[in-house]
């Protein structure tokens, strides 16, 4: 099944997505729960009790357990991704990540999740994996072969996370793209294409922003510039850190200690903030552990006045981005939006102010959905790879490199190599030679960066040219050839010029991980529960039919069960006997069939219990279960819809 | 940096085994991609050595060529296809990189003619700009001055080993600086308009005018790179971006 479908996939720091090109418009593929946002958690469910492999979950799932078990789930670990230990010390103090505490300096960190310790890329992994299920599901056929998006602004060891996360989860990366790139391929599928767009991409963790040239289905960056450090997460810290000074301050409680009590009023900030985009003003109330209640009013212009400080750090990437393009603000022709974070009012304020919007008559693109955009160019990506496509033959991508490759030079200056805003591929030659007479080895230190010294920039590979055959110092001629590849991330051969030699060249990373450890972390060699695909989607489709089974057979309860006429209730127990036939046998077809059958029987059921769950939850009353897994739902076809068929 | 390589041994072509010259990007026979031909950057858009270049009609090549050679094309080929794809794009996007932008351009093909020319981005050591040896003569005077001025200024800035945040130069200084600013830049505009004359000497003439073109031309680009850190410095210094 080499040719099966490339699907696209946003890998995000709140949430993921998986999407497909169907015909010519990309489409976000839904979970189990009828929902296109997998939030970008993982849980370790508890061990059972007898003594069996305790499982992970991903989703909302795992987003339940944060309340209850917070120490068993992890979130934003994209803020992780590629990082070394030291990089990620200030975000331990905003994030309970909790570390394994046997790290050693320059090693992957790990994370403790209940009894077990997973790298980054693991974690991301059982994102990707869930996924790329979705997607199996959907399909109903094996999927092995993706498009993945990365901030524009990651650098070569955060790419390179992303990859060996996507090989874990057992999916061949055809490409990473940027997702500003990937948002200005969904926008640009259905116009004429010819003009200048930058894309400003203020999600949960990352900032970046993108100026594009778009010309007969060239899509070709001009600048990148961004910040991997910057997003929603952060206004949310800045609520979280006011209220948490303020309920020790009037309380005197403290709650920094008590992860469950942070998580809830994170939650509550969060929620603060969504508000904000459309209210005047947000309220807290909450609960304290002594009995007292923390409450609270939050005015937007208090808010915009906590946040500045946040969006002001978008202005100068956006700066430098246009100045590196070398284009006025006047000249670009649109901006595009991107990011959960671009609701957020004073945020389009400031872009408009950046760009000369309203002077112009113009205002930013936000007709694409900003949670979804960047998943659905990923998927127009895949249809570009996968080729084929009368869609989009004829549009091709020419993204740059968003830092400066260097070299390490005599005193710790940086000799830069490739300049940042290079088209990729891109490559450059440098020759070395020796020293000292009969020296063998020649040490090349690489970095990613703009700063002038090594020690700012980041570093990326140190490595040996070994087995120079031994001459007169100076005499050796190595050349090294240095290739930043289509997905960003570096590769480098070196070959001896006098002996016609190559020179071996061990290129070790500064900080990641190897390919030996990420054969060894490939998600099915530990997960025990994982069978062949074929008996996965018979027990999957097992599992959706007991769901509607027992759904069904709590109908009745319902007062929406005597709205239906005799017939109505016939034709539904006929449907659900065929189900409970052929549901103990091995016809994963006949399975999903009768599923499918008592789902249509049971639809107008459903629409009825909607209906009373919606007049519930207007009057603010508890909702019940059956309300409740659709209060959540409400993009979904069908409360109780398993899921769609092929 | 550079190499010229020759171009004109045959090869057979991997696919189709029909010899072809080794200068091309694809197959003339079977129109298979081939692995990164040697030549020039010029070559890659199936130019001769010039100066003067229409930038409209490079970039259109260099969008019909990237349509061609992209990875993108050869996400699902074969691997040897899948490499030459990418060193083939590299190849395409470092040579128009460096012939689109008319600096790098006159450097690139001053090299291919055997000049020996500094780097554009290499290091930024200060000291070159007191270099005696490498100002240029006429602005000798000046350019002491300037640097003076220069290395006075961010003395103060730097109180000790902290930057002083709240620094401000005095007014007067700052006039200076913007005046010199003004007159630098107004020099390195003259070099421009001086490089693009010999540019059309060189494209139009015979060995004799080209060497000397090419000598021109080398002293030309050292005096504005030399003129073109001086203004980054000042402005710099003036706390611009």
């Amino acid at each position: 099944m080499a040719e099966g479908r490339v699907v696209g996939i946003d890998l995000g720091t709140t949430n993921s997505l998986v999407a497909y090109m169907q015909g010519d418009a990309p489409v976000v593929i839904p979970g189990v729960d009828g929902l296109n946002l997998v939030p970008s958690v993982v849980a370790l469910d508890p061990a059972p009790a007898d003594g069996g492999r305790a499982t992970v979950t991903v989703g909302n799932t795992a987003r339940k357990a944060l309340i209850e078990t917070p120490e068993r789930v992890i979130y934003s670990v994209k803020r992780l991704m590629g990082r070394s230990l030291a990089e990620i010390q200030d975000e331990l103090k905003l994030f309970p990540f909790r570390l394994a505490d046997d790290v050693e300096a320059g090693e992957v960190p790990r994370v403790q999740l209940g009894e077990m310790r997973f790298t980054p890329p693991e974690i991301s992994a059982y994102i990707l994996r869930q996924l790329k299920r979705n997607a199996e599901r959907f399909f109903g056929a094996p999927v092995t072969q993706a498009v993945i998006t990365v901030p524009a602004y990651f650098n070569d060891a955060q790419r390179q996370a992303t990859k060996d996360a996507g090989r874990m989860a057992g999916l061949e990366v055809l490409r990473l793209v940027n997702e500003p790139t990937a948002a200005a391929l969904a926008y640009g599928l259905d116009r004429a294409n010819v003009g200048t767009i930058a894309v400003y991409d203020l999600g949960g963790g990352t900032f970046d922003i993108s100026i594009l040239k778009l010309r007969d289905g060239i899509f070709e960056v001009q600048s990148t510039n961004g910040d991997t450090h910057l997003g929603g997460d952060d206004i949310d810290n800045l609520l979280l850190a006011v209220a948490l000074d303020e309920i020790f301050a009037e309380h005197g409680v403290d709650l920094r200690g008590h992860p469950s009590a942070v998580q809830g009023l994170r939650k509550a900030a969060i929620d603060a903030k969504i508000a904000l985009s459309t209210e005047s003003v947000a309220r807290f109330d909450i609960e304290l552990p002594n009995g007292d209640r923390y409450q609270r009013e939050i005015p937007r212009e208090v808010f915009e006045l906590l946040i500045e400080p946040v969006l002001e750090r978008t202005s100068g990437p956006c700066k430098q981005a246009l100045a590196d393009a070398g284009l006025t603000a006047e000249q670009i022709d649109e901006v595009v939006l991107v990011g959960g974070s671009t609701r957020i009012p004073a945020v389009r304020q400031l872009v408009d102010d950046l760009f000369h919007l309203a002077a112009r008559g113009k205002k930013p693109r936000t007709e694409l959905n900003p949670d979804e955009v960047v998943a659905q160019g990923a998927a127009v990506q895949a249809d570009i790879l996968a080729g084929a496509s009368k869609t989009t033959e004829e549009m091709l991508l020419l993204d740059v490199t968003p830092l400066s490759l260097g070299i390490e030079a005599l005193g710790g200056g940086v000799a830069k190599i490739i300049q940042r805003n290079s088209t990729i591929p891109a490559s450059a030659t440098e020759h070395f030679t020796t020293g000292v007479d009969g020296q063998t080895n020649v040490a090349i230190h690489v970095v990613q960066g703009e700063r002038e010294l090594a020690v700012d920039c980041r570093s990326l590979a140190r490595f040996d040219l070994k087995g120079i055959p031994p001459m007169s110092a100076g005499l050796p001629r190595i050349e090294v050839r240095f290739l930043i590849d289509a997905d960003g991330i570096l590769q480098v051969t070196a070959r001896e010029q006098r002996s016609g030699k190559a020179a071996e060249v061990e290129v070790k990373p500064t900080y990641g991980l190897t390919d030996e450890q990420v054969e060894s972390m490939i998600l099915d060699s530990f997960d025990n529960a994982e069978a062949d695909f074929a008996a996965r989607l018979l027990i999957e489709a097992r599992n959706e039919a007991d769901t509607i089974l027992a759904a069904v057979e709590r109908a009745p309860e319902s007062p929406a069960w005597s709205q239906l006429s005799a017939e109505e209730r016939a034709s539904i127990a006929a449907a659900r006997n065929r189900l409970s036939n052929v549901k103990q046998g091995e016809d994963l077809k006949a399975i999903r069939e009768a599923t499918l059958a008592l789902d249509q029987a049971t639809r107008r059921f459903a629409e009825l219990m909607m209906d009373a769950a919606v007049t519930t939850a207007i009057r603010g009353k508890t909702m019940d279960e059956a309300g409740e897994e659709m209060g959540e739902a409400v993009t979904a076809p069908h409360a109780m819809a398993p899921a769609e068929f092929k | 940096m550079l190499k010229v390589l020759d171009s004109a041994v045959p090869v057979a072509c991997w696919s189709c085994s029909i010899g072809h010259n080794d200068s091309t990007l694809f197959c003339p026979h079977c129109s298979k991609i081939q692995p990164p031909p040697g030549g020039d950057f010029f070559s890659v858009f199936s130019l001769k050595p010039r100066l003067e270049l229409d930038l409209e009609s490079l970039e259109q090549e260099f969008h019909r060529l990237s349509r061609k050679l992209h990875p993108d094309r050869f996400a699902r080929a074969r691997e040897n296809e899948k490499e030459w794809s990418l060193a083939d794009t590299a190849l395409l996007n470092d040579a128009y990189r460096t012939l689109k932008d008319p600096i790098r351009r006159t450097g690139y093909l001053l090299k291919l003619t055997g000049a020996e020319i500094g780097e554009e981005n290499a290091g930024r050591d200060r000291k070159s700009l007191n270099d005696p040896s490498r100002v240029p003569a006429d602005l000798l005077e000046e350019v002491f001055e300037l640097n003076m001025q220069l290395e006075e200024m961010r003395m103060s800035r730097k109180m000790g080993e902290q930057e002083d945040p709240d620094y401000k130069p005095n007014d007067e200084d700052v006039k200076s600086l913007v005046e010199a600013k003004k007159k630098f830049a107004g020099l390195l505009g003259d070099v421009d308009q001086d490089l693009q004359a010999q540019w059309k000497v060189w494209d139009a003439g015979d060995v004799a005018a080209r060497e000397n073109a090419q000598k021109k031309m080398v002293a030309l680009l050292d005096r504005r790179r030399y003129l073109s850190n001086l203004v980054r410095d000042v402005t710099e210094t003036l706390g611009e971006k």
